[in-house]
Parts: C-alpha cells; structure tokens; sequence
C-alpha cells in the first residue's frame, strides 16, 4: 500500500515553459482538425457531386444521421460516467416493436405508444445501471447481456414476426390496429423552413435532445459531477457525490434516447420490421467515439457527438453521390473511426497522460 | 574480511524535480535479515526497484559478491541471483494453475525447455521444491484453493526455487494472522542459516522484532540510521525513520475554544480498545501512528465512510453519526484524503473544476452553475494558498506534485466547517508547500475543529497543538505540543503491536 507518491507526480507537463512553444502547433492541428476536415469534405464534394450544395442534400444528410445521433446522445451520456451502453441498438428496436404493437396489436392510439416506449427505455436503463452498481456486472457484459435478452424480448410476442396491420397474431385474430396519423407524423411530417416541407421531424428533435444533453453536461451541476465521476469515480465519491446514483441516472438518459430512436424508426417505416435498426448500435457508437476528437475535447462531448454523426452522414451522402456502392459505406465509417481515435488518444494531452 | 553479498555505493534516482533517493550506501550480508524501515515516501519501494531491475538508478553502483550489478529488466535481476516477492501476493503465484505448475513456472516460461508439459516431471520437481522448504501440501492442488498464507509462501517458494542471493521481501505479513506470520519466519529462520542475504521490509514491529538482525531506517531518500549491535535499538530505529531533525517550532499554542466533536467510547476495530477525544475550536490536532494503526479508520468514521463498532459521537451538541460522505459535508465536517492521485485529483478538471466539486450546489442556481462564483471562489483560495499556475484554469496535471495538494486542501478550505481532517496532507509534498499548507492551516484554524492525520512525527511537531497517538485502534497517547517527551511519544507509536491487519484504503 505505500506505492510510492512521488512516482504518480511525475506526470508529463511539469515543464510548461519548454513545451508550450512547440505545443502551439499540435494544440491547434488536435482542435480544430476534425472541423477543417470536415468542411474541407463539404467544399470538395460540392465541388465533385452535383447537387451535393442544396437545402434537400443537407436535410437528407441530417434526417439520415438524426436516429443514429439520438443514440449516440444516450451513448455520451453513459461514456460520460466512464461506462458504456451496448444494448441501446436493441432498446431502440424493442421500442420499435413495442410501438408497433402497441398501435396494431393493442389498437391504442400514439400517445399512449410514445408513453410506452419511454417508460420501457427508462426501465431497461434501470436495470442496466442496477446490474452495474448493485451487482458489480462490468459495463460492457451487463449491457451486452441486456442487449441480447431485447434482441430475444422483442420477438416472442409476435412468434417473431413483423408486425403490420392485418397480420395474423399467435391465437388467430387478426390485428386490425393502425399506425394513427399522428404517429405516422413523428415519421414522415416534414416542417417549412424557407421552403415548404422541408424539415422533418426527426431532425427536430436530433437538434431539441442535442441542445437538451449538451446544456445537462456542460452548465449544470450534474453533468459536471458525471464527468467527475468519469474521471475518477473515488475522488468524486470522496468528495460526497452519489456514484451509484449519477451512473444509474446515465444508463436511463441512455435508454430513454434510444426509446425516442426507436419511436421515430417506426414512425418512418410504418410497421413493427423486426429485421431494421442492425446497425443502430455500431453506428451510433462510432458518432460518439468520433465525438472525442471534435475541438480537442478528448471526452465524450454532445457536441462533439453530433459532430461526429454529421461528418458520418456527409461522408455517406457524398460518396453516395459519387456512386460508391452501398457496400464500401461499413469500411468508410470504421476508416473515419480509426483516425478519429488515433486523434483523440495519441495526439491530445490525456491520451499521452493515462 | 568476508566480501558482502551485497553493497550499494551513492544510489540515486530522481523522477523528474523530485530526489527520490539521495545517495545510498548499504551493504547486506549473507546469512542475515536486514530490516528496511521507512515512512511513505522515503524511498523504500524506489530503492528495491532499483535492486530488481524495474528502474535504472540515475547514478552509483550496486555489487554482488564483488561483481558489478546492473539489471536493466526484472528478468536479468533473477538471474543474477535477485529474486523479490511483492507485497500484492497475487502478483507472486497464478490462481488458477496448480502448485507444482506456480512453482515450476519460470522454468516453463524459459525458452527452449519443449513444447509439451511432462507433467510427471513437473510435480517432481515441484515437490522436491517443497520438501526444501518443509511446505507441506500437495502440489496438485490450485492455488486458489489455498488460504492467504499459503499462497504467500508459495510464491516465495517460487523466489527460492531462483536460489537466490538476495531474496527481497516486501511486506511479506501484511495480509497474515500472527500464526501464519510464524509459519514464514520459520521459513526465513531456515533461508537465513543457508546463507541467503534478506532484505525485509516492513512496518510492523512485532515482525521486526521477531526476525531481523539488523535495522536499516531510511527516511527523506537517505539511509537516516543503521542498528545492528544486540539488542537492536528498535525505538532508535523508528526515530531515525521518523526523524526529529526539528529543532523548537515555534508554535504558541493559541488557547482551545470550546469542544466541537466529542467521541465517546469509540471502537474502529472488533477487539480494540474503547477511547474517547474531544477536539475543540481553533485546536489543530495531530494525529500520529504507524501504518495500520487506525488512523485511515478514524478517518472513514468522522467521514461517514464507516460506522465505529461502538461508541457515539456528538458534534456541537448534537448526535453525530453519519451515513455516508455526503451527510458529514452537510454536517461540515470535510476529509481531505490521503493519496490525492486516487483519492482526490479529478484528472480531466482543471484548477477551478477540481476545487468546486464537493460544493457545486453553491455554485448553482437550480442545478444551473453559475461559472462566476466558482472561478471567483477558485481565485480566492489560489491566492490564498499561493497555488502556483498561470491562470485558474490551468489543467490540474499541470502543477507540480506541490501545488496539487494545494488544490486539494484548497478544495476544502474553500468553505467553512466544523471539523476538517487532514489525512497525510504533506505526502510526496515539497518544503515549501509544505510549509504553505500548514501556515494556511493554521492561519483557519478558528471556527473549526482539525485533525492532521501523519504517520512522520516532525509533521506533528511543525503544526499540531496536540499531539495524539495511535495503535492498534485506539489511542495510546495525548501530548500537549510543549517540550513534547519525544522518546515516550516513540515509545508510544513503536509499542508492542499485536496481530494487525489494518486497511489501508478507505471503504467506499
């Protein structure tokens, strides 16, 4: 127990005056690399692609990014506390089925639809924050355990099958039950901005949750003491924080974001699909990973993470329109990961530091 | 003349502007235990790191047997014959592999020694290790099936299957009853009438007592006292490691206001004895004793990091007893944790961040921060405590090891309480900061009552009014800090220590 104290002082950085010159040239490369590179994107596929510099390519790009930012939000959040949530992909598709089911099968209306997949997503993070802090399950195997039990949840009401209206259900009614208007409208309504039907909901709502975590993290005492505990969960503790609390409180953030996911997947689809939202997971993971390296932050970041999701979306959109087969998109977007990490852990201050 | 089987000549080692070892001069000899005492800090560890190949010393020469000694990687230190069990004793033997594998594992591990286990082969061998060293078990069982003292001295079988020349053993008894204890001594009884040199760190007594014939002190980097005449002079020893080199501090004991925390009847431990203390207003008590004393214990009790076994507090009047961390900072009373790189810096936050973290809800309006009342309050305290920087949003890992515990102190003086503990805030601390945090101390003290938790005694002498002292969780001693009787004092921190196994880290 008596490691000896002086070794951890002798930490890089001691010797602010020799560094800071040649410091000046990385600092400015680590923050504002990830920007430059991503309007440089912009400029040159607007350069190349025809089309690509127009209100309906830049809404396409949102509306393409906006689920998968919603997730990555809830991934933020969890990776704020230093944890990590894997089963948001699977929330957001149980959410979708539950939606479904809830409107076709239970033939009530959306209000009550949206209700329900809140609640369910608040109670899957509850128990993934209970399983972590209560029953000492590492993160990653909780959640992927949780992911698993969803991916399998999902499917037994139905006998694993899509649900749609006039499907016929396990005891041989058939489900008259529709996706109301007003649900449809959470999918497919699209608000005037200038041009007439131009935004649609899903963007909105992106920008509302975005706005809403980045003010949570950044300017209120909470958020300040999540990343306290992110960094050193015993000095936070020490320091009479609720650990316990504030990680449990991350995973509902988390569940509750990938619920509304879910709920504006099935809006846009129109039916329960059981087999959409495979790379939910995977992609939204990336967009907050790549949220570390926006402006430097070497941290989970909400903007950072819209960022992220965004330079995701614009890439895609532009290479699509270069006509780059679909099948290239899954090496693009781990390519873009892969540089954003070396970003944020071999370059930035932390990453040497740990 | 005998050539020692070990000498070191001028050992220095520094970690960037810290002197961690400042020229040592030992020699060990073969056939004897030598006993390395020394407070946190003094260089202890640094100096067997140095002696196993984890570090290369920046300057001086290590011999063995008159040969030049250099490891550069723990590997090359084995085989020259420098074999060392850490204190973390899963460090020393895989749980999950059997005896005779643990016991034969540096042999497979060497290269060219087959492709496949001749597992007959193996228990041979391993038991042969064992009949050697009188371990009486079956050296097919896993390990993970042994109790602690088991394991313990199978993985220093492992170091002497090495037929080392100098086996180095680093808190070897920290997690063994006394009868297990024994059970080692034993084996290091016959080590010894072998001809191995021993060198045996430790801070219990009753360990030294029992085993060592000659004590080498370090203390501040240097080797401060070496005993080796019968009987060995064990109060001198821990003198020399806890040094005394202040002359009269020029305290003037400001007069004590009135009680602030009453114990009553206290019990840290099942089994110790009962004490009670009353810690006034304006009173800064030092609190001394060594490792596994009760000291960290004491601490997570005003804390609420722990319930006492038994007895009752009372702060201001009114029952004190605290359920968690969170209700003692309501109650105002504030613990500044020792060890501040696991215990206290939030590595991420800057000065300012850091300092508000436990008092973010004054420094928010509905949860809403409001920025300009925490940099202003983080500007108060870094001038008050002269913190070093450029601005107060310099990054915390940009300090110096000094300034950080500044921050720390800084993130509890930041706010008035009733009773701060202090629990070793001078660790890994340099002179001036030292001096900066306990004026700063001192300079606060009215309104409050304080605790210093320290094990060295010249930090006790240089702040405290009182002085109290600890063993075996209780309190064994209460000096008034005027022409303090040093030598009852180390006679009381020294004392017969009985089977111990304080913790060392606080239960969260």
């Amino acid at each position: 127990m008596q490691s000896e104290t002086r070794d951890a002082t002798n930490i890089p950085g001691n010797d602010p005056a020799r560094e800071k010159s040649k410091k000046s040239f990385t600092d400015l490369a680590i923050r504002y690399g990830f920007l430059v590179l991503m309007i440089g994107l912009v400029i040159f596929f607007s350069v190349i692609a025809e089309g690509f510099a127009s209100p309906y390519s830049a809404v396409f790009i949102f509306q393409s990014v906006a689920i998968t930012g919603i997730l990555a939000l809830g991934v933020t959040a969890t990776l704020v506390v230093d944890g990590f949530d894997l089963s948001i992909g699977s929330t957001a598709t149980s959410s979708l089925m539950l939606s479904a089911y809830v409107l076709v099968v239970l033939e009530m209306n959306a209000f009550v639809a949206v209700v329900a997949c809140l609640i369910m997503g608040a109670v899957v993070g509850l128990i993934n924050g209970l399983l972590i802090v209560k029953f000492r399950v590492p993160d990653l195997l909780a959640t992927l355990g949780m992911m698993f039990l969803l991916v399998g949840l999902q499917r037994i009401p139905t006998q694993g099958r899509s649900i749609a209206t006039g499907m016929t259900l396990p005891d041989g009614r058939v489900a008259e039950g529709t996706f109301s208007k007003a649900f449809l409208a959470l999918g497919r309504h699209r608000f005037d901005f200038f041009i007439d039907n131009l935004i649609p909901v899903s963007v909105i709502v992106l920008l509302v949750v975005g706005l809403l975590v980045w003010v949570f993290m950044e300017l209120t005492r909470h958020g300040r003491l999540m990343y306290a505990i992110g960094s050193n969960a015993r000095a936070a503790s020490l320091a009479g924080t609720n650990v316990n609390r504030y990680k449990v409180l991350a995973y509902m953030i988390s569940g509750v974001l990938a619920s509304v996911g879910g709920i504006l997947l099935a809006a846009r689809l129109g039916r329960g699909d059981i087999a959409s939202g495979n790379n939910l997971l995977l992609d939204s993971v990336a967009a907050a990973l790549i949220g570390f390296a926006v402006l430097g932050a070497a941290k989970p970041n909400a903007f950072g993470t819209i960022i992220g999701a965004l330079f995701i979306g614009i890439l895609l959109q532009g290479l699509t329109m270069m006509n780059a087969p679909y099948y290239t998109q899954d090496f693009v977007k781990g390519a873009v990961l892969v540089v954003a990490l070396v970003f944020t852990f071999a370059l930035s201050k932390r990453g040497g530091a740990h | 003349m005998q050539i020692p089987a070990v000498s070191l000549r001028g050992i220095s080692k520094r970690f960037g502007d810290n002197i961690v070892l400042r020229g040592i001069d030992l020699e060990l000899s073969a056939g004897e235990v030598t006993a390395l005492m020394g407070a946190n800090g003094a260089g202890k560890s640094t100096l067997v790191k140095v002696l196993c190949g984890v570090h290369a010393a920046d300057s001086g020469e290590i011999d063995l047997y008159g040969e030049g000694f250099n490891p550069t990687t723990p590997s090359a230190a084995i085989s020259a014959g420098v074999v060392t069990v850490h204190q973390s004793i899963n460090d020393g033997v895989i749980p999950d592999l059997d005896i005779a594998s643990n016991l034969m594992l540096d042999h497979l591990a060497r290269p060219g020694g087959g492709f496949f286990l001749n597992k007959r082969n193996i228990r041979a061998e391993a038991r042969k290790i064992a009949a050697a060293m009188a371990l009486d078990v079956d050296v097919t069982q896993l390990v993970s099936a042994l109790n602690l003292a088991d394991r313990q001295l199978v993985a220093i079988a492992r170091a002497i299957a090495h037929k080392p020349k100098l086996l180095i053993l680093d808190e070897p008894t920290s997690s063994l009853s006394a009868k297990e204890a024994e059970r080692l001594f034993e084996l290091l009884d016959r080590l010894r009438a072998s001809g191995v040199a021993i060198l045996y760190i430790s801070h219990r007594m009753s360990d030294i007592r029992r085993i060592a014939d000659r004590i080498v002190s370090m203390r501040d980097g240097r080797i401060s006292g070496v005993f080796s005449d019968t009987p060995l002079d064990f109060e001198g020893a821990v003198q020399a490691m806890l040094g005394h080199s202040m002359t009269d501090t020029n305290i003037t004991i400001p007069p004590a206001g009135d009680p602030i925390l009453r114990l009553d009847n206290l019990v840290l431990k099942a089994g110790s004895e009962a004490f009670s203390l009353d810690l006034h207003d304006n009173e800064i008590v030092a609190i001394t004793g060594l490792v596994g004393s009760g000291k960290t214990e004491l601490a997570a009790v005003l804390f609420g990091l722990e319930k006492p076994i038994a007895g009752q507090m009372t702060l201001r009047g009114a029952i004190y007893a605290p359920k968690n961390q969170r209700q003692a900072i309501n109650a105002g009373v504030y613990l500044c944790a020792k060890d501040r790189a696991s215990n206290g810096v939030v590595p991420d936050f800057n000065i300012t961040k850091n300092i508000s973290v436990p008092f973010l809800a004054r420094h928010s309006r509905f949860s809403f921060l409001r920025f300009s009342s925490e940099r202003a309050t983080a500007r108060r305290t870094i001038k008050d405590l002269g913190i070093i920087c450029q601005s107060d949003v310099d990054e915390i890992d940009s300090l110096s090891g000094g300034n950080q515990q500044k921050v720390m102190v800084a993130r509890w003086l930041a706010e008035a309480s009733n009773l701060l503990v202090l629990d070793e805030p001078f660790q890994g601390v340099d002179i001036k900061a030292r001096h900066d945090i306990g004026q700063k101390i001192r300079d606060t003290a009215k309104g409050r009552a304080t605790v210093v938790m320290v094990s060295e005694i010249d930090e006790a002498l240089a702040i405290a009014d009182r002085i109290i002292v600890m063993n075996d969780h209780t309190i064994v001693g209460d000096h008034r800090n005027e022409n303090t009787d040093l030598a009852q004092v180390l006679t009381q921190v020294t004392g017969q220590q009985r089977d111990q196994t304080g913790s060392e880290t606080y239960a969260i």
